[in-house]
């Protein structure tokens, strides 16, 4: 388990990573917190020559507020997010699903942008994003940038539209209006797996209990992060009765395709997400309800 | 007399092993060391056309690459360890066993029989280098067809593991008391199952690792290994080479954990010896964690089909069994795993008629070895999920079924009518099973929580309760000795042959040195895991290590006492009996004022024409005892888990685990409830989590920590822990082991448990890990089932 032999490079700002990205790009990855990469290294999974280890670089560890969305710079550490008020007031849903994100040394050292860029179909904050369509703005190396939506960005299991030149720099959460309500549920063989099925979902009621507003996504059942857009339209009007959640269970069972492994079947995965789904609504309108969409 | 043993004493090791400074073997570097890195079989089952190792050998940095063809003929294949194996004649007569020789070549010669046997191994100046040329190496494979299901393997025809074994069976034998298919006959009520535990790894922390350093000078080798009996290392490696064992010297350092699977001898701990004598260099090799999950020694693998008559009120009449180990492409320990299944099935309970066949079959993945508990988990949950589906066939509550079948107190001493795996009658020697039983339930309230759980239905929760019990031979010999000296600086210095895998050797075995010498625990230097001071030993498994090491212990401290009062007697013109010695004072009781330390006797004890001791006194304060228990001691316990499930996820929320248990004189409380923690631990795993797959080719699916599933702090509860002490009667101490029992019953109680919960259903769960997906099936398929049933 030790890595074959390559060449380490540490830029110490943006323009410079993006010089060696452009130098190196093709037999290069890019090093942030190391949590996936350093083990497939180590397994000698992956042999990139060149590692760009973009973590010394400071100016992209943030979280602000800009318009209507959190701003979160790419080499944020999943425990500033973990530890931010200002996450916890302007998006909550992103709080609460931090802390699925394997266990409090992988967030210590894991990053944002190394998260979304690594294109995991069960990783927590992808299915945020893609649940709350946010943006995910890309650095070239000519100094431009780009900004795509999830469905844009990650293509398939481990693979997003990122090339070898480009970077991810900085990735955007729309704010969470504080009347809304919003939950997200994973459920994963063991504390900090990586989850069986997962749901992030947001909604605004009216008055009576009617769903003025919904966005939902699933991860970990699809090769990316999926929105539920026909339970999203489906369920506009309606109040989540028995037969309501029957059909958002059902629904959702046939917007996912899993592959069966040696922690579930497919067939148990398809239910779950269906199950999560309908617990996850139920408790983001119960939220809703109390105007109150503190998450503990 | 007692006043260091019952106390929760600090361990002695603790400040090392927390600090950071205690010397495992990768730890250890010697000047000029090399190290290994080991080509392992990526197939189950082929034959090794061709390996290519010329690019390995020119990659700048490499000192060896050695294959199966270079050591042919030279170094001798590992064997089943006869220490372990051999079936004393008694037992021969009472079980008839067939047995059929098998081996491993320490390197694959001709054909590989499991994936990540070793094929070849490279020396280089570090692992970098090392693992670079062993991507170098080439092995052509010609595959065979491999054998994955023991059942398919004892087939006639089928391909064969190893070419001597017949039908793959290496070991079958048959046990029988009284007439079970008679009584199976006559019977009303007769059930029958198929009960699987499951393939596991042991998972120590500190995963094996070795470093030979040879002295071409003195023809010495020095071994470090991460085991747990650095005497059968010695031995093997003394056989597998042809050199003289006491040229050979094992240290077992600071070991991390070692369950079982360290108690064997791997190939590595012969290979790396061979290569640091032929390199003229000392050579470390450390295994990684794919390694530890694809090559270290795996366990458990057993199918029972039980056959068991009972009465209406749930008395058990028969139990027939027939049951299979599939004990990977070798078998080293025999009938040790499987024996223990045959003499613990029955436990607590009295079943008259009992009939077993057991047999040991040979299929193409990493050889089993035992794991704490070796073959009782598996009878346990056999047992207890039998005793379950009774009361349930019967509707009542488990708890009865247990009572009527249960041991009574006015019986012990108990003979189940066997014989133990040494030769010895089962003969259980302590225990209040039903006490032990009712303070269990007293624990949990287990009325209580009967009516929490009717409440809890009402409101759609689903909580359940499931009990399992165990009796335990622990303390197996053949012996272990302690070799007890005084220095000059008045210490005690104490070599014991049983090492450590941080179970607190250092400090318990302290602590009854200081009582039997009237010393501290300070007083005394443990010394352990060493072949170079002891020439016999045995080493730490089968819960044994307090029972025969501190048994020793005892005894040789008091042979050194003996000692220690006659010189003083001498000194201070007294009768040795009138010598009393008090936290290291020795003094005569008539005058505790004017005393001696044991720096005043080792003086006097010294060699010396003036003052001379008398004749009938050998010079020097040192003693040597070697224990060896007249059979087992029977420890013995009551688990409960409580759960509650989630119907629609199958998700399990093990709420509370408890337990009562009996391990006789309590040596250290704390390290007694850390064992029985850490044990319930590796139980829950067992019963949840944990289970090594390999699919139909033989590959192993399960080889990295993503898939094989280990427990973690969050998945398990703080045991809540209830004592009993029935004093043992085969020893001096009382002690019985305490080191596997906590891994032995938690299976069983948690699979009852969240039968418990779903009783509604009668689902049946005889298969482990209880996994949320397996779970959401079994509730499926009986919810589909009771809707068929409501429909008609």
């Amino acid at each position: 388990m030790k890595p074959a032999v390559f060449s380490y490079l540490r830029p110490t700002n943006l323009q410079e990573a993006l010089m060696f990205l452009e130098e190196y790009g093709e037999d290069a990855k890019i090093l942030s917190g190391g949590q996936s990469l350093i083990p497939t290294m180590n397994m000698r999974l992956s042999a990139p020559a060149y590692l760009i280890d973009i973590s010394r670089i400071s100016d992209l560890n943030y979280i602000k507020l800009d318009g209507d969305f959190l701003a979160v710079g790419a080499l944020t550490k999943h425990k500033d997010i973990e530890n931010s008020d200002l996450v916890k007031e302007a998006c909550p849903l992103l709080s609460e699903a931090i802390r699925w994100v394997g266990h409090a040394q992988i967030r210590n050292r894991g990053t944002v942008g190394g998260s979304i860029a690594h294109g995991d179909p069960s990783a927590e904050l992808p299915c945020v994003l893609t649940a709350l369509r946010g943006e995910i703005v890309i650095a070239n190396v000519d100094g431009s940038e780009e900004v795509l939506v999830p469905e844009e960005f990650f293509l398939t299991y481990m693979l997003t539209s990122l090339q070898p030149d480009q970077m991810v720099k900085e990735v955007r959460f729309p704010i969470i209006p504080k009347e809304s309500g919003s939950a997200f549920l994973e459920l994963a063989r063991r504390h900090g797996d990586f989850g069986l099925a997962e749901v992030a979902a947001v909604v605004d009621i009216d008055d009576e209990g009617h769903l003025l507003n919904v966005k939902i996504a699933v991860g970990g059942v699809n090769p990316t992060p999926t929105a539920l857009e026909q339970v999203e339209e489906y369920l506009i009007g309606k109040k989540l009765t028995d037969e309501v959640l029957r059909q958002v269970s059902d629904l959702t069972q046939e917007s996912v395709d899993p592959e069966s492994d040696l922690h579930g079947t497919a067939e148990y995965r398809r239910e779950l997400a269906g199950t999560l789904t309908v617990r996850a609504l139920k408790i983001a309108v119960e939220r809703a309800r109390g105007g109150n969409n503190n998450v503990q | 007399m007692k006043k260091y043993v019952g106390q929760s004493v600090k361990r002695k090791e603790d400040y090392r092993l927390v600090t950071g400074t205690g010397q495992f073997v990768a730890d250890i570097k010697l000047a000029g060391m090399l190290e290994a890195v080991f080509v392992r079989s990526p197939q189950a089952h082929a034959i090794i056309r061709h390996i290519d190792t010329s690019k390995a050998k020119e990659l700048p940095g490499v000192h060896a690459v050695l294959i199966g063809d270079d050591i042919k003929g030279i170094i001798n294949p590992i064997t089943q360890f006869e220490s372990h194996s051999a079936v004393p004649p008694n037992v021969a007569k009472e079980i008839n066993p067939k047995i059929q020789y098998n081996d491993e070549s320490v390197l694959a010669i001709d054909k590989v029989v499991y994936v990540g046997q070793p094929v070849a191994v490279v020396v280089a100046d570090n692992r970098y280098i090392a693992e670079d040329a062993a991507d170098l190496i080439k092995v052509e494979y010609e595959q065979l067809k491999p054998m994955v299901d023991p059942y398919e393997a004892m087939k006639e025809g089928s391909p064969l593991v190893q070419n001597q074994v017949e039908q793959n069976i290496q070991m079958e034998f048959h046990l029988s008391i009284g007439d079970a298919k008679r009584v199976e006959q006559q019977s009303n009520h007769v059930l029958k199952a198929r009960v699987k535990t499951p393939r596991l790894s042991s998972n120590p922390i500190e995963t094996r690792g070795v470093i030979a350093d040879y002295d071409n000078r003195t023809d010495q080798i020095h071994v470090w290994s991460a085991t747990q009996l650095p005497f059968e290392v010695r031995a093997t490696i003394a056989h597998c080479l042809g050199w003289t064992e006491q040229n050979i010297r094992v240290t077992a350092p600071d070991v991390g954990g070692g369950f079982g699977p360290k108690g064997g001898v791997h190939p590595e701990e012969i290979l790396i010896p061979y290569i640091s004598k032929r390199l003229n260099r000392p050579v470390k090799w450390v295994e990684d964690r794919l390694e530890h999950l694809t090559s270290a020694r795996q366990s458990r693998d057993q199918v029972h089909d039980v056959i068991v008559a009972y009465n209406s009120d749930g008395t058990i009449l028969s139990l027939r069994d027939e049951f299979v180990v599939d004990s990977g492409a070798v078998n080293f320990f025999g009938f040790t795993c499987a024996y223990n299944t045959a003499y613990h099935l029955r436990g607590a309970y009295k079943i008259p008629n009992y009939d077993i066949k057991s047999r040991i079959v040979l299929t193409n993945k990493t050889p089993n070895v035992p794991f704490r508990g070796a073959g009782r988990p598996e009878a346990v949950f056999t047992m207890d999920r039998v005793i379950d589906m009774i009361a349930r066939k019967l509707k009542l509550d488990p708890v009865e079924v247990m009572k009527r079948n249960m041991i009574q107190a006015h019986e012990m001493p108990y003979d189940q009518g066997i014989l133990v795996k040494d030769g010895a009658r089962l003969i259980y020697d302590s225990g209040d099973y039903p006490a032990a039983l009712n303070q269990a339930l007293a624990m949990v309230d287990y009325e209580g929580f009967r009516e929490r759980q009717k409440e809890l239905k009402k409101a759609g929760k689903n909580i359940g309760i499931g009990i399992s019990s165990y009796v335990e031979g622990t303390g197996a010999g053949p012996f272990e000795g302690a070799l007890l000296s005084v220095d000059s600086t008045g210490k005690v210095i104490a070599h014991l042959g049983a090492s450590p895998q941080g179970q607190g050797h250092e400090t318990v075995f302290a602590q009854i040195g200081a009582d039997a010498l009237g010393l501290t625990p300070d007083d005394i230097v443990i010394k352990v895991g060493d072949t170079a001071v002891l020439p016999f030993g045995a080493g730490t498994y089968a819960s044994r290590s307090a029972v025969n090491a501190g048994s020793a212990m005892h005894e040789a401290s008091l042979k050194l006492r003996n000692k220690v009062v006659a010189i003083a007697g001498i000194i201070l013109g007294t009768l040795p009996d009138e010598i009393v010695i008090e936290e290291g004072k020795i003094f005569s009781k008539e005058n505790p004022s004017h005393f001696l330390t044991l720096q005043d006797i080792y003086k006097r004890s010294r060699p010396a024409a003036r003052p001379p001791l008398p004749s009938e006194i050998e010079p020097g304060l040192q003693v040597t005892h070697y224990f060896v228990p007249p059979t087992v001691t029977f420890a013995s316990s009551v688990h409960i888990a409580e759960v509650e499930v989630d119907k629609e996820t199958g998700f399990v929320d093990l709420q509370n685990y408890s337990v009562v248990h009996d391990c006789g004189t309590v040596i250290n409380p704390m390290i007694v409830d850390g064992q029985v923690q850490g044990g319930i631990a590796q139980g829950i795993g067992s019963a949840l989590y944990e289970e090594v797959v390999y699919n139909e080719s033989g590959q192993l699916l399960t080889g990295t920590y993503m898939d094989y599933l280990l427990p973690t702090s969050m998945e398990i509860p703080t045991v809540k822990k209830g004592h009993q002490q029935h004093l043992s009667t085969r020893n001096p101490l009382g002690v019985k082991g305490v080191g596997e029992g906590g891994a032995i019953s938690p299976p069983a109680a948690i699979a009852n448990a969240i039968v418990d919960a779903l009783s509604d259903l009668e689902i049946v769960i005889n298969q482990l890990p209880v996994s949320p997906s397996r779970l959401r099936g079994l509730i499926k398929e009986a919810e589909k089932k009771q809707s068929t049933i409501l429909s008609k």
